[in-house]
């Protein structure tokens, strides 16, 4: 301190600065925040998080099946217990919900940017014959997928890991009795329709974000483009299709 | 043919501007769309009245300067150009909506004419190559294969005319940037520029404030050219190998 005070004119605000932003590390960084915040960045977050989610999706889907398996739910507790513990699993559902509000955030920033592309609107559009349905409406299916998920998180997700849930033992060990909750809730034909409602949503948002995703990372090749987007067809018919039978099953079965 | 122009009319970039409808009679089925608008011209300046202003020059569909949002889609309902659209895409007694290109990066100057330097502006930040001047050099010097030679063609015949960006829900201009990128990227020549110009051109159309693709592919559907939405994944993939592996930090 005595040294500093020694030399005339030290201004002490510039030497903090210089220590904090040394040329080295603002020169390391600034290529990863520019291209980040580029439309073409944007739209990289946009499709990695969204190909991230298409991947969690399946997941999710294959572990729920098991609510059909008429074994009183034993497997579905079992595996809901594994869910919520084990570390590996952790780190993914981590990564989920990063994803879920990367793609949250970087859509609103997105769409703000877009909107102000073109403040004065047409008088008439005929956009019906140039694109699809869903790949116009991307904002606002994310938007009731994005209702539907607080909803859906509400119903089990905080249930399981902070709401007052029945136990069941399974062979002298006891777990939380998640598919009794499960099993309650879907007598509710309001919750029921509206689960299956929010999966045809899920279904036209996944028809345009499943190829779409893949030609913002470049990928667009005449040997893989047709696969991919028979696969994104196929796939986004028959994850929202299984997803949508689980509620219909237990309001038919019980 | 007789019509109803209902005409997008703005004295200035600062003007509100409104819609005001002209009947017109006696139009050919041969005409083209400018011929008719010429035909309105002449009736309004015979009245003493001001003609519509709209941006046309070589009228043959090659040098990209007509424009005109007709009927809801960017050079009216055929994927051509205004100047190659003709009357017999239109009904007797036909109501047409005539809009100028609506985009922020767009600015209407009058009337239907609209500012689209934004473009000039993003092939000055990297849309070309340089040369070293001297002789003209021999035919077949550099060899380029026939389907690469013909992909960068397909890619040039963009005529930069800005239909992509008013098809857009977004007035994205990816589509005419993929194009003005993809050209030079697959040729020996623009190799020496080819990380620097992904990098400039795409931080200079971010500048101009156009928006972001969406995928919905309406601009290759719109464009008279027929510019393949391909183009878009190349910039891309052009884009994202630059800044990881540029020298520009």
């Amino acid at each position: 301190m005595d040294c500093l005070l020694a030399v005339p004119n030290v201004n002490l605000a510039s030497v903090i600065e210089n220590i904090r932003f040394t040329p080295i590390l603002k020169n390391h960084m600034s290529w990863v925040t520019k291209t980040l915040s580029s439309t073409l960045g944007r739209k990289l977050i946009m499709a990695l998080t969204g190909l991230f989610l298409i991947l969690f999706l399946v997941g999710h889907v294959s572990g729920n099946l098991l609510l059909l398996k008429g074994d009183e739910g034993k497997s579905f507790n079992i595996y809901a217990e594994f869910m919520t513990t084990n570390p590996a699993v952790k780190l993914l559902s981590y990564l989920t919900y990063i994803s879920v509000i990367g793609h949250v955030i970087y859509s609103i920033i997105l769409t703000r940017k877009n909107k102000s592309a073109r403040p004065i609107a047409y008088a008439e559009t005929k956009a019906s014959t140039n694109s699809s349905f869903s790949s116009r409406n991307m904002g606002i299916l994310g938007t009731i997928i994005l209702v539907f998920l607080m909803v859906h998180m509400q119903n089990f997700w905080y249930q399981m890991h902070w709401g007052d849930i029945p136990t069941v033992t399974y062979d002298g060990e006891t777990y939380k009795d998640l598919f009794a909750v499960v099993s309650f809730s879907f007598q509710n034909e309001l919750l029921v329709l509206g689960y299956v409602i929010a999966m045809g949503f899920l279904a036209f948002h996944l028809s345009h974000g499943f190829a779409s995703a893949f030609q913002t990372l470049g990928l667009n090749h005449k040997k893989y483009s047709p696969a991919i987007e028979t696969v994104g067809k196929i796939y986004c018919v028959v994850v929202p299709a299984l997803f949508a039978s689980m509620p219909l099953y237990i309001y038919f079965t019980s | 043919m007789k019509l109803t122009l209902k005409v997008w009319r703005q004295k200035n970039n600062t003007d509100k501007g409104g819609f005001v409808s002209y009947p017109i009679d006696g139009i050919s089925k041969d005409m083209s769309f400018l011929e008719m608008l010429d035909v309105l011209n002449e009736e309004l300046s015979d009245k003493g009245e001001d003609p519509v202003h709209f941006d046309h020059d070589c009228r043959e569909g090659i040098c990209g300067m007509c424009s005109l949002f007709i009927n809801g889609k960017p050079h009216g309902p055929q994927q051509t150009t205004t100047c190659q659209l003709h009357m017999r895409s239109f009904n007797d007694g036909d109501t047409i909506t005539i809009e100028p290109w609506r985009a922020k990066a767009f600015p209407v100057v009058k009337d239907l004419v609209v500012d689209r330097s934004s473009f000039d502006r993003i092939i000055q930040a990297g849309g070309y190559v340089s040369v070293n001047t001297g002789g003209v050099p021999d035919a077949n010097e550099i060899p380029i294969p026939k389907r690469i030679a013909d992909e960068a063609f397909d890619a040039a015949t963009c005529i930069g005319c800005g239909a992509c960006v008013a098809a857009c829900k977004n007035a994205s201009a990816m589509l005419f940037v993929s194009a003005k990128i993809s050209q030079l990227a697959m040729l020996p020549q623009g190799q020496v520029e080819r990380k620097e110009r992904a990098e400039k051109m795409i931080a200079q159309m971010d500048s101009e404030g156009f928006g972001a693709c969406t995928n919905t592919g309406a601009c290759s559907a719109e464009c008279p050219k027929g510019i393949s939405l391909t183009n878009i994944a190349r910039m891309n993939r052009e884009y994202f190998s630059a800044v990881v592996s540029s020298e520009n930090v």
